[in-house]
């Protein structure tokens, strides 16, 4: 439920499954114990503001480490909204968002390619979003059932 | 011109549809709720919308046979032998039709000499009695009532039965009550039926929306019955397929035979694409019916709660997606009840009175909509029952 609307309180959750309000906070707080809830965010239609880029990232492992010291170096930046360690002919796909094309190139040539470990970088920037965290965007979700109906 | 010459008078004298008023004053009417919708807020599955589109794409712009694609016959086959467990003959006992309601037009009008008499129980979907007249046989209801949760009572049907009986129509889970009806109930209709040598056409098109985690029963398959029943089934609601316009008739052959004569007459085939999509559906639809399934069951819940607590007697309904509370202790009837409820609460609902006399106390409130609606609708129909005790 809060996949889809993570706005819903812990009494209209425990309206709807017929559920003690206690039980749901229980939960919830339970589950972001365990981190399975990490946060609640609004999901911005922001084609139209800022840029963002998918930039996939060769880099090298470490003895012992593997790749997570890196990727949690480079997850660190502000600009990075998500890092993934992946599999296939790359090893971390990262999303990077900023103002301008410019703020991205610089983080790419200053920060990113520049760090240790880094072998190379491909950058794609977005220009349209279809569907983000399991929303379609730009749908028309009007009603256009008839109001009464046998 | 002379309408009064030159109408039939068999149609003319048809009454509308209750639902019909009630739908000109809600269209009428800004910002409403409605849950008087008969059915599913949810779009097609993409899977099938985009086999619908495939079909298109692949210049699939024909007729099919009478009978429909073959392939959906097998599917249909496979489908109906897995879930309601009685097995037809693809290439002779199913017949795809534009829906549910033209397979009960078609076996009405095959089954039906001028005066039969033919049983159904009320309250119940508008169309069971006009489609009887339009066959010219006799229409007559068989009440069912809260004692019974609305499944049809066997003592009250065999009652009913004249030496002109000769047809009983059922629907379970029903539309508008949401009952369903127990396998001992069905083995006791079933017995009546092969006594008086009944023919039974069953409407089971919310049968896999069913929340009380019995497995569905259907007439047809149980003892004896195969030959005398006519299986309805269709994808409007368990596939949320209402604008493709598919269902289908599952029954002895003799019969079918009979309703594709009609059928190749009036309508020739249901439309190819809604066949092909059909296909998709049954072959890989389960998983997301089961999901809009689920979600029916949460909405059941949560509306039946609420309704009990702002004072409407509401039983649990044990499928489809209806609830039909009572409005008996206000002391309004159903219609003025449903009225006021639009025009000071802004909820639609349908008056019980809508699917039969016997709907008299009861409102259809369809829970089909989505859950912040019906949390909204709850609460303006707690204020107005609130204003109606104060």
């Amino acid at each position: 439920m809060l996949e889809t609307d993570a706005r819903l309180s812990d009494e209209q959750i425990a309206a709807r499954l017929g559920v003690e309000p206690a039980d749901v906070a229980a939960t919830r707080a339970k589950l972001e114990a365990e981190g399975r809830i990490v946060g609640y965010q609004a999901i911005l239609n922001d084609d139209k503001e800022g840029v963002s880029a998918l930039i996939e990232v060769r880099c090298t492992p470490e003895r012992g480490g593997g790749f997570n010291r890196l990727a949690k170096r480079i997850a660190r930046f502000d600009e990075v909204r998500s890092c993934f360690l992946i599999s296939g002919g790359f090893d971390l796909l990262i999303l990077v968002e900023a103002n301008s094309l410019l703020e991205v190139a610089r983080f790419v040539s200053e920060k990113l390619s520049s760090m240790e470990g880094v072998l190379s970088t491909a950058t794609h920037f977005r220009l349209k979003t279809y569907k983000q965290n399991g929303l379609l965007f730009d749908e028309e979700e009007t009603d256009e059932r008839i109001s009464v109906a046998p | 011109m002379n309408w009064d010459r030159m109408l039939s008078k068999q149609v003319v004298d048809l009454p509308r549809s209750g639902i019909r008023e009630f739908f000109d004053l809600v269209t009428g009417s800004k910002d409403i709720i409605s849950l008087g919708v008969g059915e599913p807020d949810f779009v097609t599955p993409w899977n099938i919308r985009e086999a619908a589109i495939f079909s298109l794409e692949k210049g699939h712009t024909t007729y099919t046979s009478n009978y429909g694609l073959l392939s959906l016959r097998r599917a249909i086959a496979s489908y109906v032998e897995g879930f309601f467990h009685v097995a037809y003959d693809p290439a002779c006992e199913i017949l795809p039709t534009v829906g549910v309601s033209e397979a009960i037009d078609l076996a009405l009008r095959c089954l039906l000499s001028p005066g039969d008499e033919v049983l159904y129980h009320e309250p119940c979907y508008v169309s069971y009695a006009p489609s009887v007249k339009l066959a010219y046989g006799v229409a007559t209801p068989v009440e069912t009532s809260i004692d019974d949760l609305f499944a049809l009572n066997p003592a009250k049907l065999e009652a009913a039965i004249t030496p002109k009986t000769k047809v009983l129509m059922l629907n379970f889970p029903t539309n508008p009550t949401g009952s369903i009806a127990p396998r001992e109930t069905l083995e006791k209709i079933a017995q009546i039926c092969v006594k008086h040598d009944l023919f039974v056409l069953t409407d089971e098109i919310y049968s896999e929306l069913r929340y009380d985690g019995e497995p569905h029963t259907s007439i047809a398959s149980l003892p004896g019955m195969k030959e005398r029943t006519l299986l309805l089934h269709g994808f409007s609601k368990a596939f949320a397929m209402t604008g493709f316009r598919l269902g289908y008739a599952c029954g002895p052959r003799e019969l079918i035979d009979q309703m594709v004569k009609i059928h190749s007459y009036t309508m020739i085939c249901p439309t190819i694409t809604a066949q092909e999509a059909a296909i998709e559906a049954l072959q890989n639809g389960t998983n997301a019916m089961h999901e809009m399934r689920d979600s029916y069951h949460m909405r059941r819940d949560y509306i039946v709660k609420r309704f009990n607590e702002m004072g409407m007697d509401c039983h649990l309904p044990g499928g489809a997606f209806y609830t039909f509370p009572s409005v008996k202790r206000f002391g309004i009837s159903s219609k003025d009840f449903a009225l006021r409820l639009l025009k000071e609460a802004k909820v639609a609902a349908v008056p019980g009175t809508a699917f039969g006399a016997c709907g008299e106390g009861y409102l259809r409130c369809c829970y089909a909509t989505a859950f912040s609606l019906l949390e909204e609708a709850c609460d303006k129909m707690a204020r107005f029952c609130d204003s109606l005790k104060g």
